[in-house]
């Protein structure tokens, strides 16, 4: 290889610089855990709350699937409730703020689902009206 | 071999610069696009495909036309190809690359492209058009870079590549016939319906792709000083000649049944394309002038194309082969799509005009074709420099 | 053997299989059209004509539309289409280039063009005819879609996932009558302080740019045992104007009418078998 010294001293320092971020957070500690409110009057989801939280999406596509594709619309459990198998008629019974909920992890994990680019979002209390 | 692109003299500088500049317009039309929908288009409800399909579809034609160049030097080992047949496979390469990317220029969630990999309908004929144009694409890179390489070396190609040139041969056909199956498989649109509709597609294509090939080999051999030799462009206007021919006698075949018939499936469309369609008192014929066009063009060019090859003027031969790529260019790549939508299935006449966010779009992929061609050929051009250079000297 | 009749019988035996393959896999494309039949797919002696009745077992929806009672009451036509782009979230844009519709009247000579002569009656050559997507027991759409975006679902109906569709609109080149509509912009914008959508319903999505859309027979309202909404509000104006049902069940109110009245399709030549039929 030319260069050899330069080269690998070059890929160091990039290397250093890309994890630094990384490094940063191992160290310090993460404080600005997001926390989604919860709806009032509720105690149970259609799966455990780690469930949710890990795979929602999942359970958002395989619902889209059976309601759409395979016509199974019947309704699911939630604890003592039977709610829709829906975004915009199911979660939202419940979860009544985007704003308070979805976006408060999403934002801080930097993911932004298109959902809404389709499904209606349920209308804000004026203060939290949200961009996108 | 790769480096060679990194040296040219000013004024293949200024093309590349050039054509740089226009690609950049086109990207910046496509952000506009991007973010504003295809509204941002001329298409509608009713001519629901416009300039970027129908540029596809004759892009597949210039693609599968490398055949005319390939299969006589393969397969009949027809020596006075050898210079022009491997821009044959690099053109092909560029005219798939634009192919491509008009395809993802129409599409409206491009985003989502890769669906028809993942949900895979193989009932459609564009899955089929993913897999061959694809392939060909594959094809032409490995047997382009290979064969080129081996000469680069001063060598004879591989023998395992022999299979993958003789697989391309088929794969020309297959592309440009999947892609008129596109079309005339579509019951309710009663000008693609047609059977003649892939034999047409490939008389056009085997006209118009050696035609383009032979206008860049003239223009090479006044810039770049390549000659493609005497014996190559005689044998290609008689290639040229004959598929321009059937080509209009297809075109004629298609005129006859709608005006012998008087169905009027059949009829209005060809009205339209050529005197123009008169429906409730009002005449549509915004591609009238563009058909005669097409019409005198390719007729003209036919005579002149001969002509030339008996004055053995290469002047007379670019304008002929110019004359006829238009002429063809216009047939297929606006009144064959576009002509298609009018009348629309419920018998209302809708005319399309492009935006100029559209045409900038169109003008960016065709710059980027020719930016791809121009690296290309400038690798080709100095590969063979320098194998027969070493030839000489052994 | 000499090598030569060993090649030649070789070959014969290849292309006997060919000859037997090839139009055994014809004809099942023929029938298969997409898949997702769920048992739809007409014997392969009637994939042939196209004209005859289909789909032997499983609910096929379908529904007769009785033109000379929509002529009969005028605005009831406007009324259903108003019901059906309302609940869909249909907007309604100022220039006819972004056209989006579902549901929409057609003069007969448009909606009808291979029953049309050129002597006709009052209601043919003035009337206004309800057209939509037609619900193809054969239909091209599905046949083109590339990601199967659209597809039969297990009733009969023509299904968009809005979710898969890449925006290719083939299916819009494919259909023969003109009933699919592309998002060329965001139905969610708005124009002089006009929004496309005027109300939106929350209770259905709308849509977003680059994908098709089309009618949906109202799926959710079937599923929950509800006629579709142009159904509902036909009935309301004009008892019988729009007889919705399994045409599959020869009990079924569509069954009877269509035993009783004389129908018309649209295009039947075109071999899609559409399960809209008209009383005209």
């Amino acid at each position: 290889m030319y260069d050899k010294g330069t080269v690998l001293t070059g890929l160091a320092i990039f290397l250093v610089l890309a994890l630094s971020a990384v490094g940063y957070n191992m160290i310090a500690g993460d404080n600005n855990k997001p926390e989604p409110e919860k709806p009032k009057g509720y105690t149970s989801c259609v799966l455990e709350k780690s469930e949710m939280a890990k795979s929602h999406m999942q359970l958002l596509n395989q619902w889209r699937d059976e309601v759409i594709r395979d016509g199974k619309r019947e309704m699911v459990p939630a604890g003592d409730l039977m709610v829709e198998k829906s975004l915009q008629n199911g979660c939202l019974h419940c979860h009544t703020s985007k704003v308070k909920f979805c976006d408060r992890c999403h934002e801080y994990a930097s993911v932004y689902p298109y959902c809404w680019d389709c499904h209606i979002a349920p209308v804000e209390p004026a203060a939290g009206k949200e961009a996108h | 071999m790769v480096d060679k692109i990194l040296k040219g003299n000013g004024l293949y500088w200024a093309w590349v610069v050039m054509l740089l500049g226009v690609m950049s317009a086109g990207a910046l039309a496509y952000v506009a696009q991007f973010n504003y929908g295809l509204g941002a288009t001329g298409m509608s409800r009713d001519v629901s495909w416009g300039l970027y399909i129908s540029q596809f579809t004759f892009l597949v034609g210039v693609a599968a036309g490398g055949l005319m160049l390939v299969l006589p030097y393969y397969i009949h080992h027809y020596k006075a190809f050898s210079r022009i047949t491997i821009l044959g496979e690099f053109m092909a390469i560029a005219a798939i690359v634009m192919c491509l990317l008009f395809i993802m220029a129409d599409l409206g969630q491009p985003m989502r492209a890769l669906n028809v990999v993942f949900h895979a309908q193989p009932g459609s004929m564009l899955f089929y058009d993913m897999i061959v144009l694809n392939g060909y694409l594959f094809l032409n890179l490995l047997c382009g870079f290979v064969i080129l390489h081996a000469e680069y070396k001063g060598i004879k190609y591989p023998t395992w590549l022999k299979p993958f040139i003789y697989l391309s041969i088929p794969w020309a056909i297959s592309i440009h016939t999947v892609t008129a199956f596109l079309y005339c498989g579509l019951p309710g649109r009663h000008f693609w319906l047609t059977a003649i509709l892939a034999p047409r597609f490939l008389a056009s294509a085997f006209a118009a792709g050696p035609s383009l090939l032979l206008v860049i080999a003239l223009i090479m051999k006044q810039t770049a000083n390549f000659d493609v030799g005497q014996t190559a462009k005689d044998k290609l206007v008689t290639i040229i000649g004959y598929a321009t021919i059937v080509n209009f006698f297809f075109v004629i075949c298609e005129v006859f049944v709608g005006y012998y018939s008087q169905i009027p499936g059949h009829l209005h469309t060809i009205q339209y394309l050529y005197v123009g369609l008169t429906h409730h008192g009002e005449t549509y014929n915004n591609l009238v002038p563009f058909m005669q066009a097409s019409n005198i063009l390719g007729l003209t060019g036919l005579g002149v194309l001969f002509y030339s090859r008996k004055l053995q003027s290469d002047g007379y031969l670019a304008l002929a082969c110019s004359m006829i790529f238009i002429a063809l260019w216009i047939d297929k790549g606006l009144g064959l799509v576009l002509g298609g939508f009018v009348p629309t299935p419920l018998e209302h006449i809708v005319e399309y005009y492009p935006t100029l966010i559209e045409v900038l779009i169109v003008a960016g992929v065709w710059g980027t074709g020719a930016f791809v061609l121009t690296l290309l050929y400038k690798m080709v051009v100095a590969v063979k420099r320098h194998s027969e250079s070493n030839l000489e000297i052994t | 053997m000499d090598n030569n009749r060993r090649k030649f019988l070789k070959l014969a035996g290849l292309t006997a299989v060919a000859g037997v393959a090839a139009p055994v896999a014809l004809n099942s494309l023929a029938q298969a059209s997409g898949g997702h039949g769920g048992g739809h797919a007409a014997p392969a002696a009637e994939a042939h004509g196209g004209h005859g009745e289909a789909a032997p077992t499983g609910v096929r929806w379908g529904m007769v539309i009785d033109t000379t009672k929509f002529n009969a009451t005028p605005g009831l036509a406007e009324k259903c289409m108003d019901a059906c782009h309302g609940y869909h979230n249909v907007p309604h844009f100022p220039v006819k280039k972004d056209e989006i519709k579902w549901l929409w009247t057609e003069k007969f000579e448009n909606a009808f063009p291979e029953h049309t002569q050129n002597k006709r009656n009052d209601l043919t050559a003035n009337g206004n005819f309800l057209v939509s997507c037609n619900h193809c027991d054969n239909p091209p759409c599905v046949k083109a879609c590339p990601t199967r975006a659209t597809f039969k679902n297990s009733e009969g109906i023509i299904v968009m996932d809005f979710h898969r569709c890449i925006g290719c609109r083939f299916c819009m080149a494919a259909c023969p009558y003109g009933a699919r509509s592309f998002n060329w912009r965001s139905p969610r914008g708005s124009h002089d302080g006009v929004p496309f959508i005027k109300e939106i319903n929350p209770r259905f999505p709308t849509r977003m740019r680059g994908v098709v859309e089309k009618c949906n027979f109202c799926a959710g309202h079937l599923k929950r045992g509800e006629l579709p909404l142009c159904v509902q509000t036909a009935n309301k104006g004009a008892e019988g104007a729009m007889v919705f049902g399994d045409l599959n069940d020869p009990n079924s109110a569509v069954s009877k009418v269509l035993r009783k009245r004389f129908t018309i399709q649209r295009k039947p030549s075109a071999g899609t078998k559409p399960s809209l039929f008209y009383i005209v």
